[in-house]
Order: C-alpha cells, then sequence, then structure tokens
C-alpha cells in the first residue's frame, strides 16, 4: 500500500485515495470544434508508460480534493505531488 | 524415540492428543511434528496424487510434506505439523494433500493493529537479536518479530556456545554461554525496554510499497481449548516502517535422488534441531547424505545424543577437516565422492543405496545398501529472500555460495545474517548488528556515535565450502522428488523441457511445482537447478521467479478480522426503519441501505403481496419510504450553470419553486444517473440521485468542480440523512394529503406537476414535492429525519394508506417505461436509447456528454434501445437477463443475439406479465416477435412500446 503525500494533508494511507487517470487531459474548450477522431482522443485514449507519469488522485477518504502527482509507474516511487492547475513539475 | 533427557520441553507436565484416531503424550514446548517422531509415528501424510506416504521433513514453516487436518478443538485445514504447538487434547488426522474447510462458524475473535516504528527486525535468530539490539535503546521505535513461539531462531536447535565480545550490562564480561541462552537474555532485554516491542508467533506474510508490511501474529492458537474467549486468536498487523532489517535467515534444500519423499527422509539441520531443540530422536540408525559441511554437525549431535550414524555419504571429494575429524572421533564411516541412489522401504524408509558418483556415467549405481531408519539429506542452504524479492528487491545466483542471495532494493530494506548469505554464527552475529545500527542511523536521520558489539561464537557449526549439488543422476526419474507437495518429479520437469518449455515461470506452471501451501520454500531453487540441467544452462543464466505475498498461508479470518457478520459492510436505515420492522416488512439490500421489500400480509407469498400493494397505489393511496434517494444541496452564484454543464437538458431556466427531471451522462453520451432536480432559491437548488449512485453523483460533481471548473463559486453538500421522504401514491393521494394539510391548497390547478411547496403536514414543517415515479397522482412529502415517523406514522393512522416496498415501486416504474440506471441501463446506453431525446437540449452550446451525440457510433440503427417486450404467454414471468434471438430455432453457436431481459414483473394493472429489454434497433421493432431462449425453449414474446400503462399520461392529475 502506497504512502501517498497529499498536498494539503501529508503522508496519508494509500486506502484514503480515489485514483483518477492521466492528469492534465483538459476538457476541450469547444468539444464542439473538433473532430470525430479527435473526440474520441479526447474520450479514450491515455498515456500508459513504464515509468514516470503524471496522474490524478482523490484524497477522497480525506481532504476530498484532488490534486497530481509524478508517480514512477514500474517502482511506485511518487517523485512529486502539485494542485490542480500547476504545471507538472521537473522530476529527473 | 525421545531422548532421556535435552530439549527445551517441560519435561514434567504431560500434553495428551490423538493423531489419526490414536492417543499420544508429548510435552509443552513440542510441536506436533516432534512430539509424533518422539512416539515413532513416521507417516503423517498422503501426497495429493500419487497417494504415496509422507512424513516429516523439516521442522519449521518451510515444511513441503507434513501437512495435517486440525480437528478439535476448532477444524483448521492444511496446517503444517511443524508450526502447530502441542496443546492438551489436540486432535490432527493425516491428511490426502487436500484440506477439509471447517463445516460450523469460527467462534474465535480476530483483529488487526495499525503500528508505525523506526526499525522492523524481521526474524529473532542471531543477526536479528543482533539488529534488534542494536537498534534499540536509544528512543528508536523498533519492532522484532518471529515467526517460532521463542526467540533464538537457530541457536535454539544447535549447541553453539557465544561470548561477548566487550563486557556486556547484560552477560557480564567474557562469560561463554549456550547460545539459547543469550537469545533469551538478550530478548528479555529487548522486552523491557520502551519503545521496543517483541512479537512472538508472528510470521510477516507480506512486504508490499513504501515499507508496507503485514503480519499475523497467532495469540491463542497454541492454547487448544484454553484459549481465552475474550482474546483475538490471530491479530493482523499492518506496520508502516521507516527502515526493515530482513534477518529471515535460510532454509535447507534437499537434493533430488530416487524415493527422496519416503518418510524418514529429513532435511539434516531439521534433524538436528528435533535431537537438540525437542530432545527427540527421528530415527535409531541413520544415513547422511550432503554436499556441505553443515550436516556433519547434524550428524555428530545425533551421534551424540545416541543415534547410529551408518555413514556419511558426501558428493565431494573431501569434506572440511573438522568434519573429516569429527567424523573419525566417532567412527563414523564417511563415503566420498558418493551418492544416495535410492530410499528404500515399505511406507518408510528401511534401507539407503549408495554409490559412487562417476561424472563419466550416464547413471550413478546403487553399489551399497545401507540399513537405516532416517537419511538427513543436505543439498545447500536457500537465503530466505521472500520478503525482500516481494520489497521490490533483486536477486542475483552466487556461483560460489550455490545460492541465491539478495543484491539490491529500492526501498528502505536490507537483508543480514544467513538471509543474506552469511552462513556462520560470528558473522550473523556481526552483520546483524551492523545491519541494525544502519537502520537506526537511517530512521532517525542521524549518526549514533554509541554501537552495540555483538557476541562471536566460541563453537562454530562447519562451513567449508559446499558443492552445489541438485541431481543424482539416473535412467529413471519418475521418483526423483523435486516438489513433494505437488508430487512433482524430475521427470515432470524432463516432460516440461521437452515439450519446448524454457522459462522457469512457465515451467512452474506447467508443472504445478512450487504453487503448493509451501510455496516451494525447500523445492524452488531445485527446480531451477533441474531446469538448468534440463536445458544445459547454468542456474544463475536462468535466475529466480519472482517471489509474492503471502510469505506463508493466511486463514481468511485472519484477513478479515472483526470486519465480518454484521461489521462487514456499514449498514444505513432511514428513520422510518424501525416501523417497518415492527410491520413485517422484507427487506431489501440497496447499496448500504436497508430497504424494505414489501410487506406481506398473513398468508401473503411475495407475488401476491406485490400485486396488492401496486393495486393499491393504482387505485387508492400507497406511501413508500423514499429516503434513500441521495440528495445534494447545491448553493453559490453558479450553482444553476453548474447544474447546466452536468445534466443534458437546461436547469437555469428553472423557476423557483418548480422541479425538473434531469439526467447526467458521461462526457462519452452514456447515461450515469437521473434524478430531480427543484429549485430552492435563485442560487439554490436540491439534487436528488438514485440510491445507488449517491456518493457517485457528490463525486462527479466535485471533480468536474475542482479540476475543471475551479472559477465556478458553488458548494456541494450531500443531505441525504437530513431528510425523510415519504412517497405518497394513487388517485386517492390528494384527499389525504388535505386531510393531514388543512393550510395546503392542493388542487391540480394550485399545486401543478413538477412544482413544490413547504406547507405544515400532520403539524410538521416540511417540503412538498409534485413528482410522481408511478404514473399516479403522487406527492413527496420531506420532512427532517427527526419527524420522519411522526410523519409516516400519521400518514398510516389515516388508515387510508397500504405501504408499499421496492418491489411494487419497481412494477410501477416499469409499466411507465421509467428506466432504472444500473438496472436497464449499464453504461453503454444514451438518453436517447432510453426513448428520451426530449431530456437532451439542443439549445445549450455544451454539455458534459453532448459532442459524443454527433458520433456516428451513437446515431447507429442497431444501437440496444429500451422496448416493452409481453411474452405470449401471460403467465410467463422472463427471467431477467434472458438473451433475445430472432428465429423460432436457435442457429448453430455462436447464436447472434438482439439484445437481454432487464427488468420483469407481473403487472396487476396489465393483468399480466411483462418486461423491459434492450434490443437492438428497438423503436423500430414495435408488434415484432422475438424469442427468449429460457431453459431450453424458445418462449415467443412480442416488442412493443416502454411505455405500457397510461401513454398519455391522462393518470397525473389525479
Ligand atoms: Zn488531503
Amino acid at each position: 500500500m502506497l504512502l501517498i503525500p497529499c498536498p494539503w494533508c501529508g503522508p496519508r494511507e494509500e486506502a484514503e485515495f480515489h485514483y483518477g487517470g492521466q492528469a492534465h487531459v483538459a476538457y476541450p474548450d469547444d468539444p464542439s470544434a473538433l473532430s470525430d477522431e479527435e473526440w474520441a482522443r479526447y474520450l479514450f485514449f491515455r498515456d500508459n508508460p513504464k515509468g514516470r507519469f503524471a496522474e490524478r488522485w482523490s484524497h477522497s477518504a480525506g481532504c476530498r480534493r484532488w490534486f497530481n502527482a509524478v508517480r514512477d509507474t514500474a517502482t511506485n516511487e511518487i517523485h512529486a505531488v502539485y494542485r490542480v492547475g500547476e504545471a507538472r513539475p521537473v522530476t529527473s | 524415540m525421545r531422548r532421556e533427557n535435552g530439549g527445551r520441553i517441560d519435561r514434567g507436565t504431560t500434553l495428551r492428543f490423538t493423531f489419526d484416531g490414536s492417543e499420544y503424550t508429548g510435552h509443552p514446548g513440542d510441536t506436533l511434528a516432534s512430539a509424533l517422531l518422539a512416539n515413532g509415528v513416521r507417516q503423517v501424510a498422503t501426497s495429493v496424487k500419487l497417494g504415496r506416504p509422507r512424513g516429516i521433513v523439516s521442522a519449521g514453516g518451510e515444511e513441503p510434506s507434513a501437512v495435517v487436518q486440525i480437528e478439535a478443538p476448532f477444524p483448521e485445514p492444511m496446517l503444517p505439523a511443524t508450526t502447530v504447538e502441542l496443546y492438551e487434547g489436540l486432535v490432527a488426522s493425516s491428511l490426502p494433500g487436500q484440506g477439509r474447510l471447517a463445516t460450523e462458524p469460527d467462534p474465535a475473535r480476530y483483529d488487526a493493529v495499525h503500528a508505525h516504528c523506526d526499525v522492523l527486525v524481521v526474524g529473532a535468530g542471531p543477526a536479528g537479536l543482533a539488529a534488534a539490539r542494536a537498534a534499540a535503546g536509544t528512543g528508536a521505535r523498533v519492532i522484532l518479530a518471529d515467526e517460532r513461539s521463542e526467540p533464538g531462531g537457530s541457536l535454539l536447535g544447535t549447541h553453539e556456545t557465544i561470548t561477548e565480545s566487550e563486557p556486556d550490562d547484560v552477560l557480564g564480561p567474557q562469560e561463554v554461554m549456550p547460545g539459547a541462552e543469550w537469545a533469551a537474555a538478550t530478548t528479555a532485554l529487548l522486552d523491557g525496554l520502551p519503545e521496543v516491542r517483541v512479537l512472538r508467533r508472528t510470521t510477516v506474510i507480506g512486504y508490499y510499497d513504501d515499507n508496507y508490511v503485514v503480519a499475523v501474529e497467532r495469540r491463542t492458537n497454541h492454547l487448544g481449548a484454553a484459549a481465552p474467549a475474550d482474546v483475538a486468536r490471530e491479530r493482523v498487523w499492518r506496520i508502516r516502517a521507516k527502515r526493515v532489517v530482513l534477518a529471515t535467515g535460510a532454509h535447507e534444500r534437499s537434493i533430488a535422488f530416487a524415493g527422496n519423499d519416503l518418510p524418514g527422509v529429513m532435511l539434516a539441520g531439521s534433524a538436528r534441531a528435533y535431537a537438540n531443540r525437542y530432545g527427540v530422536l527421528p530415527g535409531e540408525r541413520a544415513v547422511v547424505f550432503t554436499a556441505n559441511d553443515s550436516a556433519y554437525a547434524a550428524a555428530f549431535d545425533l551421534a551424540d545424543a545416541g543415534a547410529e550414524i551408518a555413514a556419511i555419504v558426501d558428493v565431494r571429494p573431501a569434506p572440511g577437516a573438522a568434519c573429516a575429524a569429527g567424523a573419525r572421533e566417532r567412527g563414523i564411516e564417511v563415503l566420498t565422492g558418493h551418492v544416495v541412489t535410492a530410499a528404500q522401504g515399505d511406507g518408510q524408509l528401511s534401507s539407503v543405496l549408495a554409490g559412487r558418483l562417476r561424472p563419466e556415467a550416464e547413471a550413478a549405481v546403487g553399489e551399497r545398501e545401507l540399513a537405516a531408519d532416517l537419511l538427513l539429506v543436505s543439498g545447500g542452504w536457500n537465503p530466505v529472500v521472500h520478503l525482500f524479492s516481494q520489497a521490490g528487491g533483486t536477486l542475483r545466483y552466487d556461483e560460489a555460495l550455490g545460492t541465491i542471495v539478495p543484491v539490491a532494493c529500492r526501498q528502505a530494506v536490507e537483508a543480514a545474517g544467513a538471509a543474506k548469505g552469511v552462513f556462520t554464527l560470528t558473522g550473523c552475529l556481526a552483520d546483524g548488528a551492523e545491519a541494525g545500527h544502519r537502520a537506526l542511523e537511517a530512521a532517525l536521520g542521524t549518526a549514533v556515535s554509541e554501537r552495540y558489539t555483538p557476541p562471536r561464537a566460541t563453537t562454530e557449526t562447519p562451513t567449508a565450502p559446499g558443492t552445489a549439488f541438485w541431481l543424482v543422476p539416473a535412467t529413471d526419474y519418475g521418483a526423483h522428488f523435486v516438489d513433494p507437495q505437488r508430487d512433482v518429479t524430475v521427470a515432470d520437469v524432463l516432460r516440461a523441457t521437452g515439450a519446448g518449455l524454457r522459462s522457469v515461470e512457465h515451467i512452474k506452471r506447467y508443472t504445478t511445482a512450487g504453487t503448493a501451501h509451501d510455496q516451494g520454500k525447500t523445492s524452488g531453487l531445485l527446480t531451477t537447478a533441474i531446469v538448468a540441467h534440463a536445458l544445459g544452462a547454468s542456474v544463475g543464466e536462468l535466475g529466480s521467479t519472482t517471489f509474492r505475498a503471502p510469505y506463508a498461508p493466511v486463514s481468511f479470518a485472519a484477513l478479515a478480522g472483526r470486519d465480518r457478520g454484521s461489521l462487514h459492510d456499514p449498514v444505513r436505515v432511514t428513520a422510518l426503519h424501525e416501523w417497518h420492522v415492527a410491520n413485517g416488512a422484507l427487506f431489501e439490500n440497496v447499496g448500504q441501505w436497508k430497504r424494505p421489500w414489501y410487506y406481506p400480509r398473513e398468508g401473503e407469498d411475495m407475488e401476491a403481496a406485490v400485486l396488492r400493494e401496486c393495486a393499491a397505489a393504482r387505485q387508492g393511496v400507497a406511501a413508500m419510504d423514499a429516503s434513500t434517494l441521495g440528495k445534494i444541496d447545491v448553493i453559490g452564484p453558479d450553482a444553476a450553470e453548474l447544474l447546466d454543464r452536468l445534466y443534458t437538458n437546461l436547469m437555469s431556466s428553472l423557476a423557483v419553486g418548480a422541479i425538473r427531471y434531469g439526467v447526467m451522462c458521461r462526457p462519452d453520451g452514456m447515461v450515469f444517473d437521473d434524478g430531480t432536480v427543484i429549485r430552492l432559491a435563485e442560487d439554490h437548488f436540491l439534487v436528488t440521485t438514485t440510491t445507488g449512485n449517491a456518493a457517485a453523483v457528490l463525486d462527479w460533481m466535485e471533480e468536474w468542480l475542482q479540476t475543471e471548473w475551479p472559477t465556478l463559486r458553488v458548494h456541494c453538500t450531500s443531505v441525504t440523512e437530513q431528510w425523510a421522504t415519504v412517497a405518497l401514491v394513487g388517485p386517492g393521494s390528494r384527499e389525504v394529503l388535505a386531510g393531514l394539510a388543512p393550510d395546503l391548497a392542493v388542487s391540480a390547478a394550485d399545486f401543478p406537476f413538477m412544482t413544490w411547496r413547504e406547507a405544515e403536514i400532520a403539524g410538521l414543517p416540511a417540503r412538498v414535492c409534485r413528482i410522481s415515479f408511478s404514473g399516479e397522482l403522487a406527492y413527496e412529502i420531506n420532512v427532517t429525519s427527526w419527524d420522519g415517523l411522526r410523519l409516516w406514522t400519521a400518514i398510516m393512522d389515516t388508515g387510508l394508506v397500504t405501504p408499499y416496498g421496492t418491489e411494487t415501486m419497481h412494477v410501477l416504474r416499469a409499466e411507465k417505461g421509467y428506466p432504472i440506471v444500473g438496472q436497464d441501463t449499464d453504461g453503454t446506453v444514451t438518453p436517447q436509447d432510453l426513448g428520451m431525446a426530449w431530456v437532451v437540449s439542443k439549445k445549450k452550446p455544451d454539455f458534459v456528454g453532448k459532442r459524443s451525440f454527433a458520433r456516428a457510433d451513437t446515431a447507429r440503427a442497431d444501437r440496444k434501445q429500451l422496448v416493452g417486450l409481453l411474452p405470449e404467454d401471460p403467465g410467463f414471468l422472463l427471467p431477467e437477463g434472458a438473451h433475445l434471438v430472432a428465429g423460432a430455432e436457435l442457429p448453430e453457436p455462436p447464436v447472434p443475439t438482439l439484445g437481454h431481459v432487464t427488468s420483469s414483473y407481473r403487472s396487476a394493472a396489465l393483468g399480466r406479465t411483462f418486461a423491459l429489454a434492450l434490443v437492438s434497433g428497438g423503436q423500430g421493432r414495435a408488434g415484432a416477435r422475438l424469442y427468449a431462449p429460457v431453459g431450453g425453449v424458445l418462449v415467443p414474446v412480442t416488442v412493443t412500446s416502454h411505455v405500457l400503462y397510461d401513454p398519455e399520461g391522462a393518470r397525473r392529475d389525479g
């Protein structure tokens, strides 16, 4: 079980969190302007890297805030957490 | 056979126990295995596939053979006899490879503890004790967990002695003492320190991310019937440790030769432990078969305890000098360069065949037969790297040691002592102390100058380098067992490699080697070595398999802990619950809620009760507890904007005082939830959700607000529990409401459909909504939860109103074609598929899901759409989930299915059965005949509109 550092609460057990998939996939400004293919890409396509991945988490059984984390999908190490709206920090 | 004296058992106390129907005695300190051996019982199990007799192979949790069933005091299947502590009245029986689950409920309690520590040491052998000692006494929180009844590890099974290198506050200066005494003194010291916890009988079973370690403590299992009822039988420890030292020791491994599974064949170090720790000689005349020096120590201890050692068969050209001298001294014959070619005997060992190992020959030939009832085997020692591997650590095959050793791990963990491949006692003590000190400094984040100096051994088990020897060559490998618990032989492994398998992981799955109860603790590396032999590869090239939790079997009861029975899941009940119970309601689980299902009267079955309740709602007045519907308060200047973006229809145009039905979709356009939206004020809405989806809808709103629309000024709050809601339904409902609320103008003109009023109902402040989930004239009356029971009682006291439950609600709504999200939908259904194109706004520039309605896929003519079905036999009730096909005869499989039944009921109003279904192109199939294969018969049904009752909506206003 991961120990996830909520940017609002500090390190908490993974069981308190909900996973939210890839971060920085913004809802398109004007969906009607997108082609079917572009819309399908927003709906159905997500990255699945082995390595560092920016992803969304919600501290659903805690402060109930959404935030982003950079996690290594191969080792489960969390290299950074940051608030919604902030840019992905550079992690080496 | 029990020795005259010696052993860590209480000879003054006798324990009676029963095995396979025979009565025996043993002593406190015995395991079931040691007590059976003391009583001369050799066969304790039968193998799972081949039915071969099996005996006791080891003295610990690695046991690959002696798995027994405990019958009393509480039945428990598949326990290694080597780990069952003996107690008075124990009843056990041998197993044919598989256990039997208890048929009665487990009366014991189980519990869980969450703990945090600076340093966790796993294993209380010499390395673990030294590590804990080095980390303790500095204020750091230390946990030492050991799976046995008594700390000390290997020290309990040998006669090794130690001396403190420096004057010690516990032991005094330069005192020589047996290792077991040092272990006891060190444990006592640790027990006395604040911030140190020694967990006995505690097996660490899993090592997870971020140093999360799970252990199971067996608290009362060893007490049998004397276990106090108020103490949890087992306790799961969930430990977060800053640093972990794995001092988990090593398991001895066997060698593959013919008959190596016969009762009487035992690992050498385990036989030594029986002699020394339990005062038991597992045989009278023993042969020793080894590829290393450690088995000589076992031979000498057994010889000194009175056993006859017929010969030591050593694969190597020569043993270490100390071993050769020890054998000479005791007059033991050593056959160097020899192997055991077969263990022989009828049901148990009676003789051993030995022969010279000739590298040029295809097979080793037995040249000498040695009478023996015990064969000690040592193929070498495998560090217990399971937890290190679970932690994500890498492993490597060490050619010099002939075994797998840990390399590196990204987690804050290190192995120490034998678990790392250090096999001398002095080395383990020193290595443990160093690891403990390193862990302490790392956990505290600071250097600690005070340092514990561990003792050193004055006597040592000899350790001249061994030879990695795995397989006695033969022409027939059918009885060379690799994994006795799965009955896997060398022949099976060769069959796998012969079939072209190359990966050890694949061969494990193909042969099942290493997948039994013991998870291949003694056989895993042997399997790899046999594969390497067959492929002409080196063991190191093949690598080791990945170890996975649990390290040892865990009972489900322990994992469940207190979370079973009524505590398994929270139970939610409404403010009216006690009335429902008192009035005979049967309940249905909806999420965590208990909802009244129906209220049978004397002599009524479910069908009769539901038909009666339905008739009351359609012809008279009926009431239902609707309090479980999710309710979310949405408040703020941008509340209307938020709802416009989330619902498919327009909500901002809703007038204060009015109500609108709405549907929410996911961005892919599929229905996610539905319910009503009540506008309480310009900036204040109350949203209702389906009972099971209330939390998900609130999460959904929060997710969009926080991640996409953080500038919207709106707050969402769950208020489900704050309200009690009663649905008052039927043509007579207006009259009942008027009676209870004399000040409320209830006429259709004064109180129109889809509006709400504040009123005093039965003297209680209430909000009344004119909405209907049945098509009848209906009201939903909301009062605070505190007033719920009074409102309901007042309604029932009119004597005019029939209570109804969820089953009747379902029939009434289905007659009207109202879908239930999650029952009539499954995440692949659009509002248009449900015949609700009207709920999808054409005006709004965007809402969640809108863009998807322009995708070609959501316009496909063959989409599954909601329809009604009338079975041609009006008495036939279609099973929900039944498939629908086109023809009166089934074609050859695969049969194309047109859809399936989602809801099916008997209707009082229609006087017949009916169903709802999702059918491909269903909206264009009205009047068509389809068939539902049910129980081998094709049941003909006619497709209709999904609205079967009052399609004109004439009944809405009463
Ligand atoms: Zn938080």
